[in-house]
């Protein structure tokens, strides 16, 4: 799984497009992403960055265009563990009566029997992961008597413990406390080293800096896509934000 | 003296309407029907399907209506009306610019007029009065044997798929990512929910129906923060409220499908106020305060 030689991409998305109710959320998007990438998606809000995810995770149509997932179909990938996703904290009801273990068991689930009952390594997957995530001493805490950068990690944990080779992650910066913000990026390291392949959205330009070896900027369809260095350039960034600048939007600084 | 008194009282209250044979069915069926709504309540609070429940409640009586009218079983007619409705929802909603909660509104308000209007129109020994607040006093053999059939397999199919369920209701988009299948799972609460629709409605009415699916549930999400012990508190608070509910209409002679319903909301009013985490006077917190 965590081949660091893997020829083909992890991800082909060519031209694809989906629409809600016949509203135009995401055109002619295209994206490839290999072994050990770790990608940046870029847009304003209701730029079609949760419209991707739910693209590539299966969880909305394509009406046009194609995704390989590994060189296979989506269903496969599904069946495969292959994608992870974690959601962005307002994605998710806080107030839901599950424990920290019973969301990192979820990502077990795939590959359970029908019943979901947790075999002797599940359970193993799990401890490792939320041991990862150090979150141990938390493990029986409900969700709901968490900090936003504890939940953020229990779901960072449930990828973890699915042992999927990409990660898409929704925001995985906002609302978190230094010590989680630490946490993941060092976690983002080693997912590289493991092979893995991320896709990550943001509105941080300076972690788009720091981790991403790619960059996607989207506008309803794709501005910019390529390499941090070329492609995140004041020009780009100001036609993906609708002709704002970038220090109007981030401050001098970015 | 006095405790005597009392307690020969308290012992005739429980005991004199057990002499009655159509008491002790009613208090058994009623429980039964209390536990299995009790059961799926948690899981319908936590989906939000709240309106969805009162929609799919009032729309089975048309179904229950012509089922009777051709001999059938009335879970079939239900079920049939139950899912049709929803499927109806989702096509309303998303052929047209009308927002849900409208649309919920307004098709199961129009299906229940077509229960009401069938009843008047099909000659039958249908009491109408009977479907709408509920006859657990005059349960009949075959609803007996239907009722337990119905509740023994929302209850074996909830308890099959409750870990897919939790998650179907949690976060259906990871669900989908890992594979599972959540049309299936959507479709299968949603049959749930029509037959346990239909199964409540004899004891509280179609009315009434929609508080035994919210109600329990909403009181033990106050109590807890583990999904098993809110379906047991849920199943719990459901049973009492039903037993309640008919000692009650009997001693004071009341409606007993609006006696049960009250009980519940008596028990969820509680709750409101003294849960011991979520209630208005925090429990726990003035214990731990002093």
């Amino acid at each position: 799984m965590n081949d660091l030689n893997y020829k083909s991409y992890r991800i082909e998305a060519e031209n694809i497009c989906v629409d809600y109710h016949g509203k135009v959320a995401l055109y002619d998007a295209n994206l490839r992403l290999k072994a050990g990438q770790i990608c940046g998606l870029v847009g304003m809000n209701g730029a079609g960055k949760t419209t991707f995810f739910n693209a590539l995770t299966g969880f909305v149509n394509i009406s046009k265009g194609k995704i390989r997932i590994n060189g296979e179909s989506l269903r496969i990938a599904q069946k495969d563990q292959a994608i992870a996703y974690v959601p962005q904290s307002e994605g998710i009801d806080s107030q839901f009566p599950v424990s920290v273990w019973d969301v990192v068991m979820m990502g077990r689930y795939g590959s359970m029997n029908i019943m979901r009952s947790p075999r002797e390594s599940d359970i193993q997957a799990v401890k490792d992961a939320i041991d990862r995530v150090d979150l141990i001493e938390l493990s029986t805490t409900p969700i709901g008597n968490l900090s936003g950068g504890q939940r953020k990690r229990t779901f960072l944990a449930r990828a973890i413990a699915q042992r999927a080779s990409i990660l898409l992650l929704d925001e995985p910066f906002a609302g978190v406390d230094i010590r989680t913000e630490k946490l993941i990026s060092e976690l983002f390291i080693q997912f590289k080293n493991e092979g893995k392949t991320i896709l990550l959205s943001t509105h941080d330009m300076i972690h788009v800096r720091e981790f991403c070896d790619l960059v996607l900027l989207i506008n309803k369809t794709v501005v910019a896509y390529g390499e941090t260095s070329e492609v995140f350039t004041p020009e780009n960034i100001t036609s993906t934000f609708g002709g704002m600048s970038p220090d109007a939007l981030f401050g001098p600084e970015s | 003296m006095v405790l005597i008194f009392l307690s020969t009282n308290i012992t005739s209250f429980i005991a004199d309407p057990l002499s009655h044979e159509f008491m002790r069915k009613a208090l058994l069926m009623s429980s039964l029907v209390a536990a299995v709504c009790g059961f799926l309540s948690s899981y319908l609070t936590l989906k939000g399907w709240a309106l969805m429940g009162d929609a799919v409640s009032h729309s089975v009586m048309p179904g229950v209506v012509v089922a009777y009218a051709l001999g059938l079983p009335f879970s079939l007619g239900a079920f049939i009306f139950g899912v049709g409705s929803v499927a109806l929802i989702g096509f309303v909603k998303q052929k047209s610019r009308i927002k849900e909660d409208t649309v919920i509104g307004l098709v199961f308000t129009g299906f229940f007029a077509l229960g009401i209007v069938l009843v008047s129109k099909i000659k039958s020994n249908i009491d109408l009065h009977s479907i709408l607040f509920g006859s657990p006093l005059g349960i009949s053999l075959s609803d007996v044997k239907q009722t337990v059939f119905i509740s023994l397999l929302v209850v074996i199919l909830l308890s099959v798929f409750r870990k897919d369920l939790i998650l179907y209701c949690f976060d259906p988009r990871h669900a989908k990512t890992v594979g599972i299948n959540i049309l299936f799972l959507h479709y299968l609460l949603l049959t749930c929910l029509s037959l346990t629709a239909v199964v409540g409605l004899q004891s509280v009415g179609i009315v009434l129906v929609v508080a035994m699916l919210i109600t329990p549930g909403a009181t033990a999400y106050l109590l807890t923060d583990k999904f098993d012990n809110m379906t047991i508190i849920s199943v719990i608070s459901a049973i009492i409220s039903s037993i309640f509910g008919i000692y009650f209409s009997f001693w004071f002679d009341l409606e007993t499908g609006g006696s049960i319903v009250l009980v519940q909301t008596f028990i969820f009013l509680f709750a409101f106020l003294f849960a011991p985490r979520y209630g208005i006077f925090k429990f726990k917190k003035l214990i731990s305060n002093y």
